[in-house]
């Protein structure tokens, strides 16, 4: 079966529709079937039809993705009730251990995100990926440093990422490698981020899900959440009338 | 090829490059389009490279690879 391919974090501006379709083209260009563009979490409704419009002309789906940044687990909490049913995708940026832990828990929230400049600081550990792999989060790799470090800061960042998806392996949390980009010249190709994944471990297949099974999954799982026939797991309305 | 060359020895190094093998087969201007032939074992390390290019000279750019082939016959039928 043909693959479809999702790239889960383009960093477009909403703001300026013109950017949204130069990178919609693009990411069709490239292959892609689904991006992900980050939403401000304020402005959702006015700003998803839009820019959903465009990216259906373009001929690729759009699926409203928000970033939370919350400083303690409280805040990720109320953000998660106010937001997740607004967005197909929530993504934690993981600014302390507390808030990892909490957000790798919680059955919300779809992707752990470790910014780059505190990945000494704060990473995916054991136990982020313990908990993670209880839950239905997934560890996210966005490729935009890697393109943009060059030496000593490339290399330190290889080696954290190396030893973030070891762990993830070996925990069976499942791995989202996402661009990340913001520019069309740094978008790449799935084929290239999955190349570019080998220089963090992964390689073949398991790069190649990275890109495409993985996204899509979570893709899938939060359409039929969010869907109005969803009820719980496993139960789903079929149909509504007085002769049910 | 200087930014190929360059790509290859900051990701992989100065003996990663040696093992490469990789040579300029022909390069479109027009269409901005280039034939690269390297061993089989080096094809990943060099569609890395390839990837992680982001500028040559100092312009902005990008390198996607279009088609990959076991013979040129091929990769012009190919294309």
């Amino acid at each position: 079966m043909k693959r479809v391919y999702a790239d889960l974090h383009l960093c477009a501006n909403v703001n300026d529709l013109s950017h949204v379709k130069r990178l919609a083209n693009r990411a069709l260009t490239l292959g892609y079937g689904f991006v992900a563009i980050s939403f401000p979490p304020g402005y959702a409704e006015q700003l998803v039809t839009p820019t959903k419009e465009i990216c259906r002309e373009v001929g690729v789906e759009l699926v409203p993705r928000v970033d939370l940044k919350p400083h303690t687990p409280d805040e990720l909490l109320r953000d998660l009730r106010k937001l997740r049913r607004k967005f197909e995708v929530v993504a934690v940026v993981c600014q302390a251990k507390t808030v990892a832990r909490q957000a790798a828990k919680d059955r919300r929230v779809d992707l752990l995100n470790f910014p780059q400049p505190d990945y000494r600081r704060v990473f995916f550990d054991w136990a982020t990926a313990e908990l993670a792999s209880n839950s239905l989060a997934s560890l996210e790799i966005d490729v935009k440093p890697l393109l943009i470090l060059e030496g000593t800061p490339r290399i330190r960042l290889l080696s954290i990422l190396q030893r973030e998806v070891q762990i993830a392996r070996d925990s069976h949390v499942p791995i989202v490698v996402s661009s990340g980009v913001s520019e069309e010249l740094l978008m790449r190709k799935p084929s290239e981020l999955a190349s570019l994944a080998s220089l963090i471990n992964m390689d073949g297949i398991f790069a190649m899900d990275a890109v495409s099974k993985n996204p899509v999954t979570i893709i899938k799982r939060n359409r039929e959440k969010l869907s109005w026939r969803f009820v719980a797991p496993g139960i789903r309305v079929v149909r509504r009338g007085k002769d049910c | 090829m200087d930014t190929v060359w360059k790509s290859i020895s900051k990701l992989y190094g100065e003996h990663g490059a040696s093992t490469v093998n990789l040579n300029l087969i022909s390069f479109n201007d027009e269409e901005k389009s280039a034939i690269l032939r390297v061993g089989h074992t080096s094809l990943e390390l060099l569609k890395t490279a390839l990837a992680s290019i982001t500028k040559v000279g100092d312009k902005s750019a990008a390198v996607h690879v279009l088609r990959v082939s076991g013979t040129i016959k091929a990769l012009h039928r190919k294309l």
